[in-house]
């Protein structure tokens, strides 16, 4: 048999589900004693190159609480042409299309390599996918001009047939109509005053006069165009109209008196943008895409006054409960975010300031919605123009990586229950047979809505097993999940996909070891750091660091071998050993620490956090590092001031930034000069080896990382210094000798003394 | 000279019920010369008259004071030099050299010698009025106004009343200090403006400042004269068009547009500067509004559409009010496309208060004070602030409650115009209605903040046009003060009470205009409260602070010196009849707001009789109880309260509009002498051998009787012109003048066409003069006797009964007459 590590990767490449356990203990009792709750990282829409859609409806179990979809985990009767449920044991018939069906002419999602699935269906007609900017004007000049250009560019990206629309604001909001010719026409609204849907569509003119009814004459819903017309076009028609009116666009024109912010409506803004197509395309994927260049500054989801002596609140303000604008603003979004979510659109967030643009109030715009956060210093970087064209990129086959409007179904076996969900997501709030009580992150539910999903963003779902202690399951018995997901395709289709999965059940008393050797760390290390930065979101940062040590202590009590109070004693089995450095490196990372970084900074990295894959999840919790030397070929090294070596390039990819660092001597050569001669042309290709990775991450991650390129005893080094496990400081620097890495000034601890601390309290017989 | 009514002998064609009347004429017997009645060479022989003649002969006067002053006084020089002088009537033409008084026209008073005490002001019953118009318009002939500037210092004022240094002000001490004229007050002479005095006690500067020696003058204001310490902005005018439906199917909105691109050329400036530094901005509207930013280096303008009228804001600031100069050619073409925009609209629905209130907003986010140019045409029902309904209900007239037709249907307006005033914004409103408006409502705005209203009912472009056009254009470009504030002080004894005109009051001093153009005059009531010097006599100070056309804060101010008498003859020698009734008519019509009309009309008779019984008892010469005697500057004190009497804002029919009522009545609370007189007692012109001289026809008596089938009459009062046409003019006149054969041929609806033949030519420059400094462009109608039209012009006939009700004068006079008796009794 495959070793787990092979089971994982390739239920992985096919599902794109893995689970913290790969072997299910079987009773509840059991199950909370493993510390790691049951739960797995979903990447629902996982690009398989290998899966082409069918181009029919899934067939649904017959019961209405059920309605599971049939899968190759369900036994058929191709005689009686019925099929059992395998969730919940309806027998029930085949559709007249599936006469034909016999054992050697299976449809495709009774096949075993079909455990993942997906269904073209024809519901409705098409609609277009939409795109409204909503764009800053209280911007630098540079600034404006850098973002005219970008969305003119965009423009091109889009797909002709799409709509677009134009919302700009400053101390007004400007409803830019696109369909009119000669003059240009925009409908304006003050920033200050917030207004119902229902106003913001009478405003707009966007609520039809209700016109008699004729006796004896058929409504003929053609004969009016269609209303909303004036605000979202087709990119196809006007895209020359909306280049030239982007390219008049002009700074907001209201006067800034020194002392002052500018005032800027956001709240507003984006009120009316979740309003105009609320009340034009509610259900239809369609994007608001919010590019801001500072805090709001008046009206409803205002985050800071406009006196500049009067900073932006820090976490500092926050803990001391002065944050004045805080709590109303962030209400102000969540109420926007929600009604976003009901209406299945999506918020993006492009922020470019120096300063903090209100990320922390706004966040849920983004988080709730599925929508994307990009945080830059200004519109004219590569980092957002990059960013953003990244947005519109297009898979092999040439559609939009971005699917709308999708919502996710979880069913599961009698066995388990699903105690909630953490992502990009909201809750449906569908109770139902398998819905826990207790929940773990967004629960109550076994629906979520996930308005703008791309193929990276990924959910952590997470069970509970409910089997009692005294009703074992017989062996052999397996405990079954299907993840059912409907979207709208980019190409505007309809689609569901199905992925139904299936683990064994152990019993944990005398299969401990099946369940131990089961367990996968990464993800589980993922999944534990998800439900530390949801409730970090909530709680005291403090606090949530505690549950974590709590946990991992529990969880090294529970698996390592060890004598009682022997430390020393104390072993973790390889499929345990790489999770209490994981832990290490989350408790040090910017999600669960806010020291040094700003609100908004902390919002930024938790939203990705809680959205990305597993592979850059773990790149966010311990950053990666590439040695280039002389030495040998490049090769990943430890994650620690002792790799800090002079005669060494380092490569760091922390997902957020990436940084390239020259040690002491190659910084001097480099100044030296020798890479310009030629007889030294092999520390001109040492030096060019990491521009390269670095250029190959940078082409591929999306947000893109601040790329930094930096040398020993420059300022920017702090990025690299800060990552490391400081295992030389200057408390124990000669301790260690002065020949291996640099130390860091810090007073926090090292991994060293992280897991001696680990230890002592694992075997501790007094916990 | 004196007039005696007599009780006039049997043969008289009257009705019994009235007293016979004989007329003896005393002294100035030019005043027989005129007319066929020279040859009546004694009082006895009127017996013999016919009643029909005696009547002409009573009505003639009229005509004949307004004809004596002309030839006694016209094309004269009158000097200021004289205090209490009475000046000559406004219909007069002359020079007026400003010599220590304000010239009469900036200020005009009821009587030039006050009564020196209450009980004499009580007894006499005339009220003591200055009728001030601060920016009147100035013949090229005379002096403009002297600014002084006295720098940072700004202007000198007595540190306890703060009355301006004024000709009244008494330099003592060799000159080091003066004491105030008003309130006896020694002040310091500031050391800068030190000047040695004369042997007769005057500055040997005298002369050579105009705040010492002239009645008016301005001086530049200092930072504390201006809003928040900071020099003012230069002015804006915003344009804000009603595009609803009716507009556009009128082609109003295109004759707007139209006419805009012209007319901006002309906007005021000061007479040194080359452009005017006026901004403009424009904005159209149905039930949202839409602004348009027409900044000079855009390529097309922009439209913003405001829809919130429930709270309406300025979507811009920058771009919205621009230098026409500059920004023609974005101006031109929003001007080109606005109508082509609507041109297919079909919204009727308006809104009034948020266009307003968008204005406003705009003048205050910019900074500035300015006017509003608003063209409106209905009834504004869309849901927003302000709205109305029609409320126009003909049961209330003749009731106490008729007061409620007059007044605001919401008060929004009122703290709108509050609002406005506040912000320098004064509110010019061109109503175009083809039905009921409120414009008791609507108009409240305009009143308040200086504005003028100018309505056009049923206007139809090819027949109101020019009269609109001419309207905007003469709007447009009048000399303006902006954000103006307006003080009246008097020396110690009495003080300024009431003020009537387009002006709001915050308190009871001051009055605030958010404009004040050279048409507004401001009628202030003065009461005792104190004896008064005979020597000092009553002196009045009138200071306006304002903003000009260019943006500098100034004052602007007028200075007059009155006498004072405890002779009421000294007191009715030196009314003016003139302004007495301006004064009669403002008060009359604000009291409309809180009185019914029949008490009005009541005190208005009982006044007249008392001004007359007090006169007749204390100064005529003893004569018979039953006789009539008139003073003889309140000679035509009855013919005017009569025409006052009959014009429609009193005269309650549901035949009348109520919206022309409550028309007439803001336009007359705002109207100067002159144009309060033309208004009550209409030109009526002769145009019958006007070829044969170039001489101006000399006007005749409003009446009927003075029309003759075979001529051409021209009448005037200062809002309609009519040429009536009897039906045997004879052809030469009517091909002369219409260009077509007969009387038959004549279309009624068809413009004076310009024929060039001196009949058309006379015509037309008779018109022209009529028309020339008059604030309101009047339309010719033309009425044809004995056709439908000619009822409309028979109701200017001020002399007979009235159509709508009303005493002929005759009536009148024996009303008074008898009223007089049972007071002398």
């Amino acid at each position: 048999m495959a070793t787990y590590l092979e089971f994982i990767q390739q239920n992985e490449e096919r599902d794109g589900v893995r689970f913290s356990w790969n072997v299910w203990p079987s009773s509840r009792l059991e199950a909370t004693r493993m510390v790691v709750p049951l739960a797995c990282l979903l990447t629902p829409l996982k690009e398989r190159l290998d899966l082409p859609p069918v181009q029919y409806e899934p067939v649904l179990c017959s019961r209405q609480t059920c309605k599971a979809v049939l899968n190759p985990l369900c036994q058929v009767d191709y005689r009686a042409k019925l099929w059992a449920c395998n969730f919940c044991f309806q027998r029930n018939q085949f559709p007249p299309a599936y006469a034909g069906i016999s054992e050697i002419n299976q449809p495709a999602e009774l096949m075993p390599q079909f455990s993942t699935i997906e269904y073209i269906v024809q519901r409705g007609s098409p609609t277009p996918l939409i795109f409204l900017y909503v764009v800053d004007t209280c911007l630098e000049e540079e600034d404006l001009q850098a973002l005219k250009e970008s969305l003119q560019m965009s423009l091109s990206l889009l797909p002709p047939e799409a709509l677009v629309g134009l919302i700009t604001f400053g101390r007004m909001v400007q409803v830019h109509e696109l369909s009119c010719e000669g003059i240009s026409k925009s409908y304006v609204f003050r920033g200050t005053k917030d207004l119902t849907a229902k106003q913001i569509q009478d405003m707009l003119g966007l609520t039809r006069p209700v016109v008699p009814v004729q006796q004896g004459r058929p409504l003929q819903p053609q004969e009016q165009p269609p209303i909303s017309s004036r605000f979202l076009q087709p990119v196809h028609k006007i895209d020359m109209n909306l280049t030239d009116l982007l390219g008049e666009l002009q700074r907001d024109p209201w006067p800034v008196t020194q002392g002052k912010r500018p005032l800027r409506s956001t709240g507003v803004a984006l009120s009316i943008a979740v309003g105009l197509l609320e009340g034009t395309f509610p259900n239809t994927g369609a994007r608001i895409m919010l590019f801001t260049g500072g805090p709001p500054t008046q009206g409803p989801g205002m985050v800071v006054g406009d006196e500049l002596k009067t900073p932006i609140r820090s976490w500092h303000d926050i803990e001391k409960d002065n944050a004045r604008f805080m709590k109303k603003a962030t209400k102000h979004y969540e109420t926007l975010a929600n009604r976003t979510a009901a209406n299945g659109h999506c918020i993006d967030i492009y922020a470019c300031a120096l300063d903090q643009t209100g990320l922390l109030e706004m966040k849920c715009c983004a988080n709730l919605t599925g929508g994307h956060m990009m945080m830059g210093d200004s519109f004219n970087t590569s980092l957002f123009k990059q960013t953003f064209q990244r947005v519109f990129s297009k898979d092999f086959n040439g559609e939009f990586r971005m699917a709308f409007g999708a919502t996710l179904e979880v069913k599961t076996s009698r066995e388990l229950k699903i105690s909630g969900a953490i992502g990009p997501c909201i809750s449906l709030n569908a109770k139902g047979p398998c819905v826990s009580e207790n929940e773990l992150g967004i629960g109550g539910t076994c629906q979520w809505k996930i308005c703008s999903l791309d193929p990276s963003s990924t959910l952590a779902i997470y069970f509970e097993v409910v089997n009692q202690h005294n009703a074992p399951i017989p062996q052999g018995g397996r405990g079954a999940v299907q993840f059912v997901t409907q979207y709208q395709h980019s190409s505007t289709q309809r689609r569901i996909r199905v992925t139904t999965i299936a683990r064994n059940w152990a019993d944990a008393q005398s299969q401990l070891q099946h369940i131990e050797a089961a367990f996968d760390q990464e993800v589980a290390a993922v999944l534990m750091a998800r439900l530390g930065v949801y409730r970090a979101e909530s709680e005291e940062g403090p606090d949530v660091l505690r549950w974590l040590d709590r946990q991992l202590i529990r969880l090294c009590q529970k698996f390592g071998q060890y004598n009682k109070d022997d430390p020393n004693s104390f072993r973790l089995s390889d499929s345990f050993s790489l999770y209490p450095q994981f832990m290490f490196h989350l408790r040090r990372s910017p999600f669960l620490q806010v020291f040094n970084n700003s609100p908004d900074e902390s919002s930024f990295y938790r939203h990705h956090f809680s959205r990305q894959d597993l592979t850059q999840s773990l790149i966010m919790i311990q950053p990666i590092l590439y040695s280039y030397s002389f030495s040998g070929p490049p090769e990943p090294v430890l994650l620690d001031s002792s790799s800090i070596l002079a005669d060494r390039i380092l490569l760091m990819d922390t997902f957020f930034q990436i940084v390239i660092y020259h040690g002491e001597t190659i910084a001097q050569w480099q100044k030296a000069g020798y890479q310009d001669m030629p007889e030294y042309e092999n520390f001109k290709h040492l030096l060019q080896a990491p521009l390269d990775d670095a250029q190959e991450i940078l082409q591929t991650r999306f947000p893109m990382p601040r790329y930094i390129n930096t040398e020993h005893g420059s300022s920017q080094a702090r990025f690299l210094l800060s990552k490391v496990n400081p295992s030389q400081t200057h408390n124990n620097l000669y301790a260690w000798g002065q020949e291996s890495g640099s130390p860091i000034l810090t007073d926090d601890v090292s991994l060293q003394v992280f897991m001696d601390h680990l230890k002592k309290l694992a075997v501790s017989s007094a916990s | 000279m004196t007039i005696c009514l007599l009780e006039a002998a049997a043969g008289c064609r009257r009705p019994a019920s009235l007293t016979l009347l004989l007329f003896v004429i005393q002294g100035e017997k030019s005043l027989l010369l005129v007319e066929n009645f020279a040859e009546i060479a004694s009082p006895l022989e009127i017996h013999s008259l016919p009643y029909s003649m005696f009547f002409s002969l009573l009505l003639i006067l009229q005509i004949q004071v307004i004809e004596n002053d002309k030839a006694s006084r016209g094309g004269q020089i009158y000097a200021t030099n004289i205090r209490g002088q009475v000046p000559p009537l406004v219909t007069t033409d002359c020079v007026i050299q400003d010599q220590g008084n304000a010239s009469p026209r900036y200020i005009r008073c009821t009587a030039y010698c006050f009564p020196s005490s209450s009980d004499m002001a009580k007894q006499a019953q005339i009220p003591l009025a200055a009728i001030i118009k601060p920016f009147a318009a100035v013949p090229p002939n005379e002096t403009p106004l002297y600014v002084v500037n006295h720098g940072e210092t700004g202007p000198i004022r007595c540190n306890r009343c703060k009355a301006y240094m004024c000709p009244f002000m008494q330099f003592i001490e060799g000159g080091r200090k003066y004491q105030c004229g008003f309130c006896n007050c020694i002040n310091d002479v500031p050391p800068f403006f030190f000047q040695h005095l004369d042997h007769i006690g005057r500055r040997t500067d005298h002369y050579e400042r105009p705040e010492l020696s002239l009645g008016s003058y301005e001086y530049v204001a200092t930072l504390d004269y201006c809003r928040n310490n900071k020099p003012p902005n230069s002015p804006a005018y915003i344009f804000m068009i009603d595009v609803s439906y009716s507009n556009i199917k009128s082609g109003l909105v295109k004759l707007i547009c139209n006419e805009l691109k012209t007319v901006l050329d002309n906007l005021p400036r000061e007479e040194q500067e080359e452009t005017s530094a006026i901004r403009v901005g424009f904005v159209t509207y149905n039930k949202v509004l839409h602004f348009f930013n027409v900044k000079s280096n855009l390529a097309q303008p922009q439209m913003m559409v405001v829809s919130d009228v429930g709270e309406v804001f300025v979507p811009l600031l920058d771009g919205f009010l621009v230098n026409f100069q500059e920004s023609r050619s974005v101006v031109n073409n929003l001007l080109d496309q606005i109508p082509e925009m609507f041109a297919d609209t079909n919204e009727s629905e308006t809104v009034f208060a948020p266009v307003i209130q968008a204005g406003m907003e705009a003048l205050k986010a910019a900074e500035c004070a300015g006017k509003l140019f608003i063209f409106h045409s209905s009834l504004p029902t869309a849901e927003a602030p302000g709205k109305l309904k029609n409320r126009d209900d003909k049961k209330l007239i003749n009731t106490d409650k008729e007061k409620i037709l007059f007044q605001p249907q919401t008060n929004i307006y009122e703290s709108l115009a509050r609002d406005c005033v506040a912000n320098g914004c004064c509110v010019n409103l061109f109503l175009f209605p083809n039905q009921y408006v409120d414009v008791a409502s609507m108009g409240l705005v305009t009143m308040y903040t200086g504005g003028t209203l100018y309505k056009y009912n049923n206007f139809q472009v090819h027949s109101d046009g020019p009269q609109f056009l001419s309207d905007l254009r003469k709007e447009i470009g009048k000399k303006t003060g902006f954000d103006a504030i307006m003080r009246v002080r008097t020396s110690t004894g009495f003080r300024a009470t009431d003020f009537f005109g387009a002006i709001y009051m915050n308190n009871t001093t001051d009055v605030e205009m958010a404009a004040v153009d050279c048409d507004k005059a401001i009628t202030v009531e003065f009461k005792h409260d104190d004896k008064l010097n005979e020597d000092s006599g009553a002196l009045i100070q009138c200071a306006v602070l304002y903003t000009s056309i260019s943006g500098q804060r100034r004052l602007r101010i007028h200075n007059i010196g009155l006498n004072c008498s405890s002779q009421l003859a000294d007191l009715y020698k030196s009314c003016e009849t003139d302004a007495l009734i301006n004064f009669f008519a403002k008060s009359a019509f604000k009291a409309i707001l809180s009185q019914p009309l029949k008490t009005i009309r009541e005190i208005l008779v009982s006044q007249t009789a008392r001004m007359l019984a007090c006169y007749r008892k204390n100064c005529a010469s003893p004569s018979a109880v039953s006789q009539l005697i008139l003073p003889d500057a309140m000679k035509v004190l009855p013919v005017y309260i009569n025409c006052l009497l009959k014009s429609c804002v009193l005269v309650g029919r549901p035949e009348i509009p109520t919206d022309e009522r409550a028309y007439h009545r803001q336009l007359v609370m705002s109207m100067d002498v002159a144009d309060t007189q033309l208004f009550f007692y209409p030109q009526l012109l002769p145009i019958v051998s006007i070829h044969l001289n170039d001489a101006f026809p000399t006007a005749v008596r409003c009446s009927e009787e003075r029309l003759s089938e075979g001529g051409v009459f021209f009448l005037a009062n200062g809002l309609n012109m009519f040429l009536w046409l009897g039906v045997s003019t004879p052809p030469e006149l009517i091909q002369g003048i219409f260009n077509v054969p007969s009387f038959a041929h004549i279309s009624t609806e068809t413009l004076l066409p310009e024929v060039d033949n001196p009949y058309s030519k006379k015509l037309r420059s008779i018109m022209d003069y009529i028309q020339s400094n008059r604030p309101y462009s009047m339309k010719l109608l033309i009425a044809k006797q004995r056709e439908q039209a000619e009822m409309l012009f028979r109701q200017y006939l001020v002399e007979d009964k009235g159509l709508y009700g009303g005493a002929s004068y005759v009536d009148f006079l024996c009303c008074v007459h008898k009223e007089i008796c049972q007071l002398l009794s």
